[in-house]
């Protein structure tokens, strides 16, 4: 597995923290997933509210690495300053670096991703940004020193899987030595592992897991089918063809006419 | 008493600076990362940060997020 800006993970499973039934059951759901990365966010917090305080309490209990996101940003300067009051809470220079530029889609603005990887990175921070699978992007990015790639799936929380597959085999391909992340768009484990076989380093996702009837059970299935993907690519596939190829030998066969 | 908006509320307060604003609120030891007028402010510039009528102030804490 390649590593994230120098950190090897022990598993390349990237789970988030929202949207779960309870604190208790995203605890469960964590523990059973055995993720070594969870994302989390900011938000304005009234100071007779101390949710966001328990809730850093919650995370801290997990043992796991942190990614802090820029999720809701529609804009460079929002998300740089984001960026910067999250590396302040959460002590990291990791951002998950989100920009949205269409609101049906959530589609990120990879004009604008562009340019606050650009500051970002000049910065100091270890950018994980969040772009399409568009070649030209990604080149941009890696050129101004990204080191991750996080090309989605499809769109956040729609759970359709891998909606462009040929694309994303390119982007493998293209960038071979860059550590890939699919974020966003998984919905079954299946497509978690499809996503591995085609030599992904991790999988990021929340909702396929939070929005399940059982949140935790399905975070092990999704470890399960993370670490399956990962074995099969290792273990080179084998290359589909056209026709039929017998399995059981002819050679010896009876002639039984 | 200057009037000044913390995450869109409007706020009456009498704290001279962004440091003393955050105890005068009640934040008083909590992880929250702060913003004026659209500017990351870092905890070791709070209090340089001087606050006037008008100023909007953001306080964030952890959340949840994918």
């Amino acid at each position: 597995m390649r590593n994230f800006y120098g950190v090897e993970l022990d598993t390349p499973f990237m789970l988030g923290t929202a949207q779960y039934p309870s604190p208790q059951i995203l605890t469960d759901a964590f523990t059973r997933s055995r993720a070594s990365v969870a994302t989390v966010s900011l938000r304005r917090e009234a100071s007779s509210d101390k949710a966001g305080q328990y809730f850093w309490q919650l995370i801290q209990n997990l043992n796991v690495k942190v990614l802090p996101n820029t999720a809701g940003c529609h804009s460079v300067k929002e998300a740089v300053t984001t960026a910067h009051m999250a590396r302040e809470i959460f002590s990291t220079n990791w951002i998950k670096l989100e920009v949205i530029g269409e609101e049906d889609t959530l589609h990120p603005d990879v004009f604008a991703l562009v340019e606050a990887t650009r500051i970002l990175i000049e910065d100091g921070f270890d950018v994980f940004p969040y772009t399409t699978e568009d070649l030209v992007v990604a080149d941009r990015l890696v050129n101004l020193g990204c080191k991750v790639l996080m090309p989605w799936g499809a769109p956040i929380g729609s759970g359709m899987g891998l909606n462009n597959v040929f694309g994303l085999r390119a982007l493998r391909a293209h960038f071979p030595d860059i550590a890939m992340v699919i974020d966003a768009g998984i919905g079954l484990p299946s497509q978690a592992t499809q996503a591995m076989e085609l030599g992904m380093d991790a999988i990021l996702l929340n909702t396929a897991v939070a929005k399940a009837g059982d949140p935790a059970q399905m975070a092990e299935a999704f470890a399960c089918a993370i670490y399956a993907g990962q074995l099969a690519e290792a273990a080179c596939p084998m290359l589909p063809r056209d026709m039929a190829s017998p399995s059981t030998p002819v050679l010896g066969k009876g002639f039984l006419e | 008493m200057k009037q000044i908006h913390v995450n869109s509320e409007q706020v009456n307060c009498e704290s001279l600076n962004l440091a003393e604003l955050l105890n005068e609120l009640g934040y008083a030891g909590a992880i929250v990362a702060t913003a004026v007028n659209g500017q990351f402010v870092a905890q070791t510039n709070r209090q340089q940060l001087v606050i006037k009528t008008g100023d909007q102030v953001e306080v964030l804490a952890p959340m949840q997020g994918g």
